[in-house]
């Protein structure tokens, strides 16, 4: 029988994260393709009374224990070390996500597994695992082998079906008393999402800007656009870290997700951390200079072209649409 | 503090990339390269942490395209001292330099009880896993990653993390300890060509002797290839009265207007 497969379970303040499921779903199909059982690993006091969520693994490995709350990545690590040691588990599925950002590097230091980052399918071949990574914001692919089916894999976020990863089931959980040193990084506050004025994800219509928008005066010809259909304007990461909207703007892993009905894409080139909290929207329509950018791979109407060009154009003619 | 900041290039994604022919690298001849974007904060973060507490500001980088201009750019901006490590990056996978840069802060008098190590939280092409907490393991110190604040106090920092969904908390650390930050309080500062273009007739960027690692690359990687455009977009095309027009109807047909 094959190595086990363990997936670190994410959860944020009481809730099972989508990217558990979506592990436990890519896990359980290359667990079934190789014989082995599938593990999963619920850290922190905050997690533990979440294992009956869990019922696709096979078994719950469960530490309730405070110190592993928002995973710190010390004690997240060593705590995995240990239910790695006792479970034998040959490749560890973790979340590419900022809950567990950095635990997989320090753990492939700590076991000599190797790391494969950024993964967004994962296939069995007899013994090893063929893993596709996706890189340089989207732009390019890679393939990775792990020779003997070993290894820490970071999944990215909307990559596998969450719905695979769910089950009515109870799983058999076996509790652990590990000793935790005492944090190097020590938890002291939530720091709540800055209310806006507008929650973006209310909107049925939002007209989100990246980079291409060039400057903090273009954003009002999105504002203008946004303001014609009775929606709102959110942004991507650049355009927030520049001071141009307010983080309450933010789409993506650390701004808000969004399903709009129509979801407008502008100067975004669909680097895969905006891409994760807006690729649900019903109908996304992307415009871009770079007719290679990533973003056209995804959306549903795509225009290669100067948005500063096209949002004038546009807005009056839905004004006069509108009467 | 004694604060380094790790500065990493990479290829510029608003050009086209290709893929070389022994189909496991990025075609280096149309390569353009910039410095790493959180990277870029980083330095942001530790100028900001200097201007409010005092301390030295080095720069580490290793050989690159354009590396020069990014540590004399880093010196006109504020900081004291840059050190280039004359290893060539892009052979390199993040592992590697992770060793590389270990053997950098391992040595004698490097690192000090105050001293804050702050490369980019993760880069575009970080395939082995991210440079901050590879650095750390290596270097037994503190970690914590998606940094986009940072506080001073006397031996130990607070900082902002971000999770989901905008929410944030804070952490206290304990120095020595490797930061990856994600984005600085304030957007990286400008600083005019004239000036970095003085920096470089009157500083000097320091040379640091290493040894290349004995594995460049640590995975068996198979190959690098461009996506197959599956979902494609449906492309709208003509001149932008054409093209407003068509969005028109799409937008009605989605019932949105």
């Amino acid at each position: 029988m094959a190595n086990p497969i363990l997936v670190l379970a994410e959860q944020l303040r009481g809730e099972i994260s989508d990217i558990t499921f979506e592990m436990l779903g890519a896990g359980r199909k290359l667990a079934d393709a190789s014989g082995a059982p599938l593990y999963a690993a619920l850290l922190g006091s905050e997690a533990a009374p979440l294992a009956a969520k869990l019922g696709m693994a096979d078994k719950v490995f469960v530490a309730d224990n405070p110190q592993l709350n928002l995973a710190p990545a010390d004690a997240v690590t060593a705590a995995l070390k240990a239910v790695i040691d006792q479970s034998q588990a040959g490749l560890v599925l973790l979340g590419c996500t900022n809950v567990s950002l950095g635990i997989g590097s320090i753990l492939a230091v700590q076991t000599g597994l190797p790391m494969v980052n950024f993964c967004r399918a994962a296939k069995a071949d007899g013994s090893a695992i063929l893993l596709t990574s996706q890189l340089f914001g989207g732009k390019i692919l890679s393939d990775v082998k792990l020779a003997d089916g070993r290894g820490i894999v970071c999944i990215y976020p909307g990559a596998f079906p969450a719905d695979a990863g769910k089950s009515d089931k109870t799983p058999p959980v076996e509790k652990l008393d590990l000793p935790v040193e005492a944090p190097r990084v020590t938890f002291k506050q939530y720091l709540e999402p800055e209310t806006g004025d507008v929650d973006v994800t209310k909107q049925n219509i939002l007209v989100g800007v990246g980079r291409g928008i060039q400057s903090q005066d273009n954003v009002e010809l999105a504002e203008d656009l946004a303001q014609a259909l009775g929606g709102a304007v959110c942004a991507s990461r650049p355009v927030i870290d520049q001071g141009w909207l307010p983080l309450s703007r933010q789409v993506g892993k650390s701004g808000m997700t969004v399903k709009p009905r129509v979801y407008f894409a502008l100067g975004i080139s669909g680097a895969p951390e905006h891409w994760e909290g807006m690729q649900n929207s019903q109908c996304i329509i992307a415009v871009n200079t770079d007719p290679k950018a990533p973003i056209f791979d995804g959306s549903h109407f795509g225009v290669v072209g100067d948005v500063l060009e096209l949002l004038p154009v546009l807005t009056d003619k839905i004004k006069a649409r509108k009467g | 503090m004694n604060l380094y900041v790790l500065l990493k290039m990479v290829p510029d994604t608003v050009e086209e990339l290709n893929v070389a022919a022994d189909g496991k690298s990025l075609d280096s001849e149309f390569l353009r390269f910039k410095l790493s974007e959180p990277d870029d904060h980083a330095l942001e973060q530790a100028l900001i942490l200097k201007d409010k507490h005092g301390g030295k500001v080095t720069v580490v980088a290793l050989d690159a395209p354009e590396v020069d201009d990014v540590l004399f750019t880093a010196l006109a901006k504020g900081a004291d001292r840059a050190v280039k490590i004359p290893i060539n990056q892009a052979s390199l996978g993040t592992a590697a330099s992770a060793k590389v840069l270990t053997e950098f802060f391992a040595a004698a008098g490097a690192l000090t009880p105050d001293s804050l190590l702050l490369p980019g939280s993760q880069a575009i092409d970080d395939l082995e896993g991210e440079l901050a907490p590879l650095l750390a393991a290596a270097l037994k110190l503190p970690y914590i990653g998606v940094v986009c604040g940072v506080k001073g106090a006397d031996g130990k920092v607070t900082v902002m993390k971000e999770f989901a969904g905008g929410l944030r908390a804070e952490f206290e650390v304990t120095l020595p300890a490797v930061l990856g930050i994600q984005s600085a309080e304030k957007p990286p500062r400008y600083v005019p060509v004239a000036k970095v273009r003085a920096v470089m007739k009157s500083a000097q960027i320091e040379e640091a002797a290493l040894t290349p690692p004995e594995r460049p690359i640590q995975l068996d990687l198979e190959r690098m290839y461009k996506p197959e455009a599956a979902g494609r977009a449906q492309m709208i095309e003509g001149a932008t009265e054409e093209i407003a027009d068509k969005l028109v109807e799409v937008l009605a047909k989605n019932s949105v207007i």
